[in-house]
């Protein structure tokens, strides 16, 4: 199974998490919303560019409950809360944010 | 949550050379992320894997070390560590890596979440956990 970017295809699982992390692009991120019909807003790159900077710093993609306190430290109340995330990722902000960002499943997450 | 539990996740062994360290820190945020009561223990050789500046780069493996760090995002804010695990292997707190979480008792204040305790100390902590975890 496979996403196709610019005549290259990117490995991913079951799910439709990539397998290799470091095949991520802006280009795959837009190929894996469609696939999981969203179209990308500045504020859906918003929490797609923090879940990356999280994973970057300590190497875990953050259970919902954690992504909700670290926006709301972020970018105050309005996007720190769980409505707003559902909004933009109805199936699961954690879930799907996490697989347009290219990073694991987090852990924990049903 | 009704039935919130002590759960004790007890870390014995180094870091590397087996999966327990990071198997035992994935059970942790699972535990964490379901509002559990969770408290983290570091004795004999689990020490070792709050000891600063892990360099994996040989190894092969993910460096999850900065991971420790989450665990105040997670409301972990209970890291015991035994005194004589540390100074059986000549290690002082001034060796571990810093792990805090924010009191939401004390206006957000940042504190740490290591506790140094002896093994006597350590002893009662299992005694009064619910369940134990050991990795």
């Amino acid at each position: 199974m496979a996403y196709e970017v610019n005549g290259k295809t990117v490995e991913h699982d079951e799910e439709g998490y990539i397998t290799n992390l470091s095949e991520w692009s802006k280009e795959l991120a837009e190929v894996i919303a469609k696939a999981e019909n969203i179209d990308m807003t500045e504020e859906h790159w918003e929490v797609v560019n923090f879940l990356r900077e999280y994973y970057d710093e300590y190497q875990i993609a953050p259970a919902i409950r954690v992504l909700v306190k670290a926006m709301k430290k972020k970018f105050g109340p309005e996007k720190g809360n769980n409505k707003y995330l559902y909004e933009l990722f109805p199936y699961g902000p954690a879930k799907q944010a996490c697989k347009i960002a290219g990073l694991p499943k987090p852990t924990g997450c049903v | 949550m009704s039935d919130v539990k002590k759960f004790l996740y007890v870390n014995r062994k180094a870091p590397h050379g087996t999966i327990y360290a990071w198997e035992s820190l994935e059970v942790v945020l699972i535990g964490a992320a379901f509002e559990q009561d969770v408290a983290l223990a570091f004795v004999d050789d689990g020490v070792f894997q709050l000891v600063k500046g892990w360099d994996t780069g040989e190894l092969g493996v993910k460096n999850f070390q900065p991971s420790f760090t989450a665990l105040g995002d997670y409301d972990v804010q209970k890291v015991y560590v035994e005194r004589e695990a540390l100074e059986e292997r000549g290690l002082t707190e001034g060796d571990l890596i810093e792990m805090t979480y924010e009191d939401e008792d004390d206006d957000w204040a940042e504190k740490s979440s290591i506790r140094i305790v002896s093994r006597e100390e350590m002893a009662a902590i299992m005694a009064d956990s619910d369940v134990i975890l050991s990795f």
